[in-house]
Formats: structure tokens, C-alpha cells, sequence
């Protein structure tokens, strides 16, 4: 009998302890993104990334607004816009006001609709939409709303940055550009030809084709044609295992150039290139992990490598999402009030973990930062991906990328 | 000139690689009237245990090791799963094989991460053996090119001069008498769902380094494998090999030429709509052929069985 009502004594303050930590003010953000099916690696290290964020940076640091904590909530969306919206609605019936996706701009785009209609529909439980991935630019520009902030440059901006730095190259002159037959792959061609023909009309485009996506088994055909073209440089959109299937297959079928790419590094990528792709592999993206340009980035990554020996530190706009939402809130002085929160995201300028600024620029909520062309190499790597000695060394940088860029963003504020 | 050269020897390769699928899966669907969705499952296996093999005792340890292991796996699966499933009729005997596919890619999944796996080309076939006009053949295509044929060679031999494939080829027409005679036709199943099993398994091993090991490698590759035997004819080998060769090389120059729909159309009389924006066909005027390459085998699978629904080699119907 005594045994019996000790536990249930500790059932009972298990309870009592269980109910009042979730009373506690724990400041909830939904993570939205796949966490199973193909893509759910990339979701997965994501969240990884997220929740150390928010840790590390906030939480450990004594929180928000006197004590207040972060909390990553995630939500599987198996990268479906239609699921998506259902884990929305979930999401703000828990009562969450922060929304955090980032993979597929197609996702995005549904989002943003649903969520710009929720706000409109329902002034007293407002949500924010943290858009730290997609990069489609229509998000910041013809389908702009103010509800919506992206973390990582556009896909324009960083084209721009691109051809910047390949414009430097003067032994550039013919461009073979190839992509995924998407909206974003076409966005990515769009961009490429436009800036190519405004920085380098010296450089001829030999190529310019979409693949279907996640169809292809054998890339050799295409990098036959990119070889008999004579290019002496390769762009592409694509991403996981399209990104590795094409890459492979040009570099082994004897083209010798640099290939341009956007997302070949991480989750495996950077292994299975290994020694293959040292010398030709390039990368456009913010967020520089080698050289570390502080002590505090590295000691950041050296803490995530301690908790995570598995994961990488591939989406450095993850920090800054946290650390811009935790200095908004505090300068609000509310967590719940979205509209004063997103007035102080509006024009916000933060110092960027990964060096450089950051600016949240107020016209199109596009943050502005330096975008680097990183190089794929085994030489000089403090931090590598994938535990395979290979990682990405900063190149080039383009200071605060495409700050006076044009938008058609056109936001009505609350 | 040189490119279509080159193009005959990718999808050369492309072709036997799809053969060493497909000749097992022909063997086992003949043999027990049903679709193994888990064939091509057997093929990521077998390029994953490759690849953790290879991390201790090399590549060519894997390309030993590694089949025999799918192979006894796949021996176990029909001995112990399908040979239950089997009498209660075909639906269940698919749903089970479908299961199976699902159930290895999420355990491959559990094991070894969503990631890609950095399996590599052995360092000594890591040269290029020869160019052609620029376009370089790596001297593991070669390498792939030579293993295909000569497990071709070996199972050509095996089901045609030999007496256990003799018993095969009796008891995949009529198992009733073969039984009768006094021979163990369920083992004799057994071993031919192992072996093709175990074929599936060499293609993984040949074909993980350069077309990436990943758990989404089976359903990339399954579909096709079944269209390839569709086309060939349920059951023969040779059928087989002429459809795989015909697909890679229909993926292949697919893919290669940048011909425009707008092009066929106009030759064959069209004239192409002033304002496309405002045309109904619209779609079909801006297609290219890479494009629409990885569709046309099944096209071609469906004209195979409008025309020829035993396919091109095969005797009897899908």
C-alpha cells in the first residue's frame, strides 16, 4: 500500500511539475518543414540547427523580455503546400505566432497567401511568417505581404553576386546553364541569362536547358552535350541528389571548369564530391564558415559539431533568424503584439554571427548581407561538412549584395 | 560524328546496367506470375552494403561480398515470406513485395541516414581510358561495360547448356509435371529468386559509385526495370537484354540532341500560332526532347502493348 500511494504521490507531482513548465512563458516557434519522406534530411538538420539556435543564443543567454524562453515546435509539412496549410492552422490554434519555413519555394508561396489572409481574417491572433530558405524572388517582390521576412538572399541577389564575381574572370567567355524544370530552376536561368548579358556581353551563353527534376538516373548524357559545347563554365539551381548526379557526371566525363551551384555542399554532398570536386565546385550563398571570421562563430560551430557530431552548420541564416526575432521582441517589448514586432524587424540592422551586417530592408522585407562565392576544397578547413575533411572556403565576397537592388514590392501595413 | 559514338557507349552502359535488373526480375516474375516491387530495393541494398564493406576491406571485397549477401537475403524473403503469402493468390503475394520495398528503403533510411553516401570508384579504375573528341570514357564505364557482359555470358550459359537450367526453364512453364518427375520445384524457386536477387545486388555495387547511393536510388530506378521487361517479353532473357540496350540508348540520345517540338512540327507542316501565349497547344510547341526523354519509355511500353502485348521477344502475355 505504502509503494503504492508513493507513486502516486510522484505520479501526481509529475504533473503538477509537467503542467507548470508548460505554463511557464515559453515563446513558441513552428518549424514547417519535411521531416519525413525524400527530402527530410535537409528538414531534419534544419530543425537541428533551429533548436540550437534558439538554445545557445537566447535561451542560454537568459532568454527574452526578462526570462522568457524559445521554443521550436516542429511540424512534419512532407514538403506538400497542401499540408503545409494544415499544419498552419495547427500551428495557430496552439496559439503559435511565429512560423519558420524555408525549404521549397513553392511551399512558401502557399504559406505567405494563407497567412496574409489569416492576419486580415483575424487581428487578434496575428502570426509572422520567418521565411529562412525560400528563395524564389516573387516572395520580396510582386507577392510581397507584411507579414513576411526572408533571412537568406534571393535568388536574384545572389545571381547578381555571382556574376559580379564571374565577370572578374576574364577567361570566361562561354556559359552553359542548366537547371530543374521548376519555377525555381527557371528563376535561376532567368537571372543568369539577364545578368550575364548586363556584365559580361563578351560571354557567350552556349547552353541554356531544364532537366526534369528528381527523374533523371543518369546525368551523362547532359554533361556529354556541356563538354561538346566548349563551356568553360557551368550554373546551376540544382539540389540534392540532381546536384550531385549532374555534378559528378560532368566532372567525370572531362570537363574541367568551375560549376557555379547554389546548394552542392551538406547533407552528404560535400562527401560524396570529395576529391572530385576540389578545384571546379562553387558555391553562391551567405554565411561564411572558413576562414571563421570570429572566435564566436567558431566556438558556436564547435558547440553544434559537440551536440550534433553528425549534423552541419550549412544554413548560417538560421542564427540570424533567431537572434533578429529575440532583439525584435525584446525592442517591442512584447511577444505577442506581431504588428509592433514586425515594425521592429522593419529596417533592423544586426551584426551578423558569420561577419558582415545584416539589414531587414523595410520596403520588401528582404535582409540585405555580404554573399560569398565559396570554393569546394580539403585545403584550409577549419570546419568541414560531413565529417569528410572537404568543406567550403570563402572566395569572394560581395559587401551588403544587391542593397540598392529594385523591387516591385508594393506592402500594405497594418 | 564522335558524339554519337559516344553517346552508343553511355547508353551502352545505361542499357547493361539495366539488364543485370531486369534479367533477374523477368526470371522471377515468369516464374511466379508476379511483380517483385522490391527488386529494385534488392539494387540500393546491395550498393549500401558495398559501401560499408569497402570502408573496411575495399571495393572489391563489396563487389564479392556484397551480392552474395542480397542474394541469401532475397533466398530468405521467398522462402520464408512470399513461399507463405503464396497461397493465398497473387493480390497479397504483390502487397507483400510492395511492403518489402517500403519497408527496406525506411530501414536503409534508419541505418545509414537520408543522406548520400560517399561510396567512390575504386582509385585503380579512377582514369580516363580514352577520349574521344574531348569527351572522356572513364575506365570504370568500361569496367561496368565488361562485368554486365560476362554475368550475361554466365547466365546464358547456366538456363540454356545446363541441367539445373533445364529444370528452370521446365518449371517456369510447367511446374505441376516438373514437380511430378521427382524435382524440388520450390527450391528451385528459391534459388532463382536468390539469384536474381543477388543480380540486382551486383548492379547496385557497379552502379553506386557514379550514380550516387542514396534511399532514393530504388525508386528512381524501379519503375524503368519494370517497363524494361514489359517491353522484352515476360521470362526472356534475350528480350531483356534488347529492351535495357533500347531504353539507354533511347534515354541517352533523348537527352543528348536539343530537338524542338517546334522543329518536328513545322517539318511535318504546321505553322507555328503567331501569339503561343493564346494557343491551346502551346505546351507542345515549346517541348524539347531532353525534356520528354525519361518519359519515352514508357511510351514506348505502352505502343508494346497496344501492338505487341507479349512484347518483343516474349511468348506469352503481360
Amino acid at each position: 500500500m505504502f509503494k503504492k500511494s508513493k507513486l502516486g504521490i510522484s505520479t501526481a507531482l509529475a504533473l503538477v511539475i509537467g503542467a507548470s513548465a508548460a505554463m511557464a512563458d515559453n515563446i513558441k516557434i513552428a518549424f514547417i518543414d519535411p521531416l519525413s519522406g525524400p527530402f527530410a534530411g535537409t528538414g531534419a538538420n534544419g530543425l537541428n540547427q533551429f533548436e540550437f539556435a534558439a538554445e545557445t543564443l537566447v535561451n542560454a543567454k537568459g532568454g527574452v523580455l526578462g526570462g522568457d524562453k524559445f521554443e521550436i515546435v516542429a511540424f512534419d509539412n512532407k514538403i506538400s503546400p497542401k499540408e503545409s496549410l494544415i499544419q498552419l492552422q495547427v500551428a495557430i490554434d496552439q496559439g503559435i505566432r511565429f512560423i519558420a519555413q524555408g525549404n521549397s519555394s513553392g511551399v512558401a508561396n502557399a504559406l505567405t497567401d494563407a497567412i496574409e489572409k489569416h492576419n486580415k481574417r483575424n487581428p487578434d491572433d496575428r502570426v509572422l511568417f520567418l521565411n529562412y530558405s525560400a528563395v524564389d524572388p516573387a516572395l520580396t517582390n510582386e507577392k510581397c505581404n507584411f507579414w513576411h521576412f526572408r533571412f537568406d538572399a534571393n535568388a536574384d541577389l545572389k545571381m547578381d553576386a555571382l556574376t559580379d564575381i564571374m565577370a572578374q574572370d576574364k577567361s570566361i567567355d562561354k556559359v552553359y546553364i542548366i537547371g530543374q524544370d521548376y519555377s525555381f530552376g527557371k528563376a535561376v536561368a532567368a537571372a543568369a541569362v539577364r545578368d550575364l548579358g548586363n556584365k559580361m556581353p563578351n560571354a557567350e551563353i552556349v547552353g541554356n536547358e531544364l532537366h526534369p527534376i528528381g527523374k533523371v538516373k543518369d546525368f551523362t548524357p547532359y554533361a556529354r552535350k556541356i563538354v561538346a559545347s566548349g563551356a568553360n563554365a557551368v550554373i546551376t539551381g540544382n539540389w540534392g541528389a540532381d546536384m550531385l548526379g549532374l555534378g559528378k557526371a560532368v566532372l567525370e566525363n572531362g570537363y574541367t571548369g568551375p560549376i557555379y551551384t547554389y546548394y552542392a555542399a551538406a547533407d552528404g554532398i560535400t562527401a560524396a564530391f570529395g576529391e572530385t570536386g576540389k578545384g571546379s565546385l562553387r558555391l553562391v550563398s551567405e554565411g561564411q564558415l572558413n576562414p571563421p571570421v570570429s572566435d564566436r562563430a567558431a566556438e558556436y560551430v564547435k558547440a553544434f559539431k559537440a551536440k550534433y557530431p553528425d549534423g552541419n552548420v550549412s544554413q548560417s541564416r538560421i542564427t540570424n533568424t533567431i537572434e533578429m526575432l529575440a532583439k525584435a521582441i525584446d525592442g517591442a517589448g512584447t511577444a505577442t503584439d506581431v504588428v509592433a514586432i514586425a515594425k521592429q524587424l522593419e529596417g533592423m540592422e544586426h551584426e551578423n554571427l558569420w561577419g558582415g551586417m545584416l539589414k531587414m530592408r523595410a520596403e520588401d522585407h528582404q535582409v540585405i548581407q555580404d554573399v560569398h562565392v565559396l570554393a569546394h576544397t580539403n585545403e584550409g578547413v577549419t570546419f568541414d561538412y560531413d565529417n569528410s575533411g572537404y568543406g567550403l572556403i570563402a572566395e569572394n565576397t560581395v559587401k551588403m549584395a544587391g542593397m540598392d537592388s529594385p523591387t516591385s514590392c508594393k506592402m500594405k501595413r497594418p | 560524328m564522335d558524339l554519337i559514338l559516344v553517346n552508343l557507349i553511355d547508353g551502352l552502359v545505361t542499357g547493361l546496367l539495366l539488364f543485370m535488373l531486369s534479367a533477374g526480375l523477368t526470371l522471377i516474375f515468369s516464374m511466379m506470375g508476379v511483380l517483385n516491387f522490391a527488386h529494385a530495393s534488392f539494387y540500393m541494398l546491395g550498393a549500401y552494403f558495398a559501401y560499408q564493406i569497402s570502408l573496411f576491406f575495399g571495393f572489391w571485397m563489396g563487389l564479392l561480398i556484397a551480392p552474395v549477401i542480397v542474394g541469401v537475403m532475397g533466398a530468405g524473403v521467398e522462402r520464408y515470406g512470399l513461399r507463405r503469402v503464396h497461397q493465398y493468390g497473387h493480390v497479397p503475394e504483390l502487397i507483400f513485395t510492395f511492403g518489402l520495398a517500403l519497408l527496406i528503403e525506411e530501414l536503409v533510411q534508419f541505418l545509414w541516414g537520408k543522406n548520400q553516401m560517399p561510396y567512390a570508384v575504386p582509385e585503380v579504375l579512377h582514369f580516363t581510358a580514352f577520349s574521344i573528341a574531348g569527351n572522356s570514357i572513364p575506365a570504370y564505364k568500361i569496367f561496368m561495360i565488361f562485368v554486365s557482359l560476362a554475368i550475361f555470358m554466365a547466365l546464358l550459359f547456366v538456363l540454356t547448356r545446363t541441367r539445373v537450367g533445364m529444370i528452370i526453364q521446365a518449371a517456369l512453364s510447367y511446374p505441376k509435371t516438373v514437380e511430378a518427375l521427382g524435382h524440388n520445384v520450390p527450391l528451385v524457386f528459391m534459388g532463382v529468386f536468390g539469384v536474381g536477387t543477388a543480380l540486382a545486388g551486383v548492379a547496385g555495387v557497379i552502379a553506386g559509385p557514379v550514380l550516387g547511393t542514396f534511399p532514393g536510388m530504388a525508386f528512381l530506378l524501379g519503375s524503368i526495370v519494370f517497363v524494361t521487361i514489359v517491353i522484352g517479353g515476360l521470362g526472356s532473357l534475350w528480350g531483356a537484354l534488347v529492351a535495357s540496350l533500347l531504353i539507354g540508348w533511347l534515354t541517352t540520345f533523348a537527352a543528348s540532341y536539343n530537338v524542338a517540338f517546334a522543329d518536328i512540327l513545322t517539318w511535318i507542316g504546321f505553322t507555328m500560332p503567331a501569339d503561343l501565349d493564346d494557343s491551346m497547344w502551346r505546351d507542345l510547341w515549346t517541348l524539347t526532347m531532353p525534356q520528354i526523354g525519361p518519359i519515352l519509355p514508357y511510351l514506348l511500353m505502352v505502343l508494346i502493348l497496344v501492338f505487341r502485348p507479349h512484347g518483343l521477344l516474349g511468348k506469352r502475355e503481360a
